[in-house]
C-alpha cells in the first residue's frame, strides 16, 4: 500500500538528505512554480495600471504639444473640437484605412511580420530594421482644409529608440513643433532633447527644399538656416538619431505617400 | 545587542561598497540624480531583505548543488515583482531607471549576501544583515548621487540648487559629473577617506615591488 497523504510525503521529502537526486529535483520544482506564479500574478495584476500610465503618459505628451503651439489652441477652439482627429494612414499607399486608432498598437504592429515591413538596407537611415505598414496620425481640420498634422517618428538613438511626434503646417513642409515622446539616452548630454528649451528650436524649420530633397537635420554648434537645429553638446549621436528620424520618417518609406497627398490634396478621411 | 550588529556593522565597518567594492555596476548608472539613487536604493534594500528572509527560511533545504541557481531565481523573481510595482505605482521613475531595476539580479551584492550570510543564519540576522547591507549601499549611493547630480546640473532631486547658465544663473554644470567615469573618482575619493578614518580597512599590499636593479640614472 502506497502512502498517498499529501502531509507524510511532504515530511518525508523533506527529511530526505539533501544531496538526494529526488529531493535536489522537487526543490528545484517548487521553488520555480512558486517564482514563476509570484511572477506572473504580479504581471497580470499590475498589468492595466502600467498600462493606463503609458495612455496617459502619451497623452500628456500630445497635449502638452499642441499647448505649446499658441496658434494650434485658438483653432481648436474656433472649430469647437477639444481634441484632434486619429486616423491610422498606410504608408504604402498613403490613404487613410478604416483601422480603428483606438484599438490599433503600432508599436506592436512594427514586429507583427503580417502588418510590418523590412526597410531595405539602404533606406534604414534610422536603424529601425523593420517598420509598420500602418501608423496612426493625428490631423486638425478647419472645415474640410487640414490645418496641421502629427506624425509619429522614431529612430534607434545613442543607447534607446527615441520616439518623438512632429507636428507640420498647413504647407506641410514647415515644422510646427517637435515633442520628444520617450528616449533613454545618457542623462543630462542625450536626454537634454526632452529639454522644452530645446524643442522649442524647431517651429519655423523646414523640412525640404525646393527640389523636394529632406535637409532638415540636427547639426554640430549653431544652425546656420531653416534646415538647421543646433546640436547639444555632448550628444552628437542622440542629435543625429532625431535627424534620422525625420529623414526617414518624412521620407519616401516614411510619411512621404501620405504628405503626398496631403500636398495635392486627395487626403480623404 | 550581538544580532544588532548585523545591522550597523555593513553601514560604515563593513560597507559593502567601499569594503567589499561589491554593487558597482549600478552604482555608476543610477546616481547621476537623487531621486533615481533613492528609488534604486529603495528597490534594492527591499529585494536584499526579502531574498534574505525567504532563502534563510529555507536554507537547510536547498541542495547543495544547485544552491546558486535557487538563489538567483528567487532574488530574479522579486526583482521583476518590485520592477513591476514601480511600473505601475512610480511610472516616471521607472522610466528613467530604466533597466537598471532589472540588473539588481546581477548585483553581486544581492548574490553575496545571500550566499555569504543568509544560507547559514536563521531569519532574523539574515533580514538584518539584508537591511544593514542595503542601508550601506543606499549610504554611499545618496552620497555619490549627491555629489554628481549638484555639481552635474545644479539641482537636487529635480530642485535648482545652483542656478545654472542655462537657466540664466551663474554655474556652468560639471558635464563629466553626468559621465559614469565620475562616479569612479567619487567613489575612489569615498574609499580613501573611509579608509584614512579607519584604517583598519586598508588590505595588505599582496607583494611588495622591488626596485628595479637594472635601471641607470635617477
Amino acid at each position: 500500500m502506497v502512502d498517498l497523504n499529501p502531509f507524510s510525503l511532504w515530511r518525508r521529502l523533506l527529511a530526505l538528505p539533501n544531496e538526494s537526486q529526488t529531493k535536489t529535483i522537487a526543490v528545484a520544482f517548487i521553488v520555480a512554480t512558486v517564482c514563476s506564479v509570484l511572477v506572473s500574478s504580479a504581471a497580470v495584476l499590475l498589468a492595466p495600471m502600467q498600462e493606463a500610465n503609458r495612455a496617459a503618459e502619451r497623452q500628456a505628451r500630445l497635449d502638452a504639444m499642441i499647448a505649446s503651439m499658441p496658434a494650434m489652441a485658438e483653432i481648436l477652439e474656433a472649430s469647437g473640437v477639444d481634441t484632434l482627429e486619429t486616423v491610422v494612414v498606410d504608408l504604402r499607399s498613403g490613404e487613410v484605412t478604416d483601422i480603428d486608432p483606438g484599438t490599433f498598437d503600432a508599436r506592436a504592429a512594427a514586429t507583427d511580420p503580417a502588418m510590418s515591413s523590412e526597410i531595405p538596407r539602404e533606406l534604414d537611415v534610422a536603424g529601425l530594421g523593420r517598420r509598420a505598414d500602418f501608423a496612426p496620425i493625428n490631423i486638425l481640420r478647419e472645415g474640410d482644409v487640414v490645418r496641421l498634422v502629427i506624425l509619429p517618428i522614431s529612430a534607434s538613438g545613442y543607447q534607446s529608440t527615441i520616439y518623438a511626434n512632429i507636428a507640420l503646417e498647413d504647407d506641410f513642409n514647415t515644422v510646427a513643433a517637435l515633442s520628444i515622446v520617450e528616449q533613454g539616452e545618457t542623462p543630462g548630454l542625450g536626454s537634454r532633447i526632452e529639454e522644452p528649451a530645446w524643442q522649442a528650436l524647431w517651429p519655423g524649420k523646414q523640412i525640404a527644399d525646393e527640389s523636394g530633397s529632406i535637409r532638415l537635420s540636427v547639426v554640430r554648434g549653431r544652425a546656420s538656416n531653416a534646415f538647421e537645429v543646433d546640436g547639444i553638446t555632448g550628444a552628437t549621436r542622440t542629435g543625429s538619431a532625431v535627424s534620422a528620424a525625420v529623414h526617414f520618417w518624412l521620407g519616401e518609406y516614411g510619411f512621404g505617400p501620405v504628405l503626398a497627398r496631403l500636398r495635392e490634396g486627395t487626403f480623404a478621411p | 545587542m550581538k544580532t544588532l550588529r548585523h545591522l550597523y556593522g555593513p553601514i560604515i565597518d563593513n560597507n559593502p561598497i567601499t569594503l567589499q567594492i561589491l554593487g558597482i555596476c549600478s552604482a555608476l548608472a543610477v546616481t547621476t540624480s537623487m531621486t533615481t539613487a533613492l528609488v534604486m536604493c529603495m528597490a534594492l534594500t527591499g529585494v536584499l531583505v526579502m531574498a534574505s528572509a525567504v532563502i534563510s527560511t529555507i536554507r537547510r533545504h536547498i541542495p547543495g548543488s544547485i544552491r546558486l541557481i535557487i538563489q538567483i531565481t528567487i532574488i530574479a523573481s522579486l526583482v521583476i515583482v518590485i520592477d513591476q510595482v514601480i511600473q505601475a505605482y512610480a511610472f516616471d521613475i521607472s522610466q528613467r531607471l530604466s533597466i537598471f531595476v532589472g540588473l539588481i539580479v546581477t548585483n553581486c551584492l544581492v548574490l553575496g549576501r545571500a550566499e555569504a550570510f543568509a544560507m547559514h543564519n536563521p531569519v532574523g540576522p539574515s533580514m538584518l544583515d539584508g537591511l544593514g547591507n542595503g542601508l550601506g549601499y543606499s549610504l554611499i549611493l545618496l552620497i555619490v548621487a549627491f555629489v554628481r547630480e549638484l555639481f552635474g546640473a545644479g539641482t537636487l532631486f529635480g530642485r535648482m540648487v545652483l542656478p545654472t547658465i542655462y537657466e540664466g544663473g551663474w554655474y556652468t554644470p560639471l558635464n563629466l559629473m553626468l559621465l559614469a567615469p565620475s562616479a569612479f573618482i567619487v567613489l575612489g575619493l569615498l574609499v580613501w577617506a573611509v579608509r584614512s578614518l579607519r584604517p583598519a580597512q586598508i588590505e595588505q599590499a599582496d607583494y611588495e615591488i622591488d626596485a628595479d636593479k637594472e635601471r641607470q640614472g635617477p
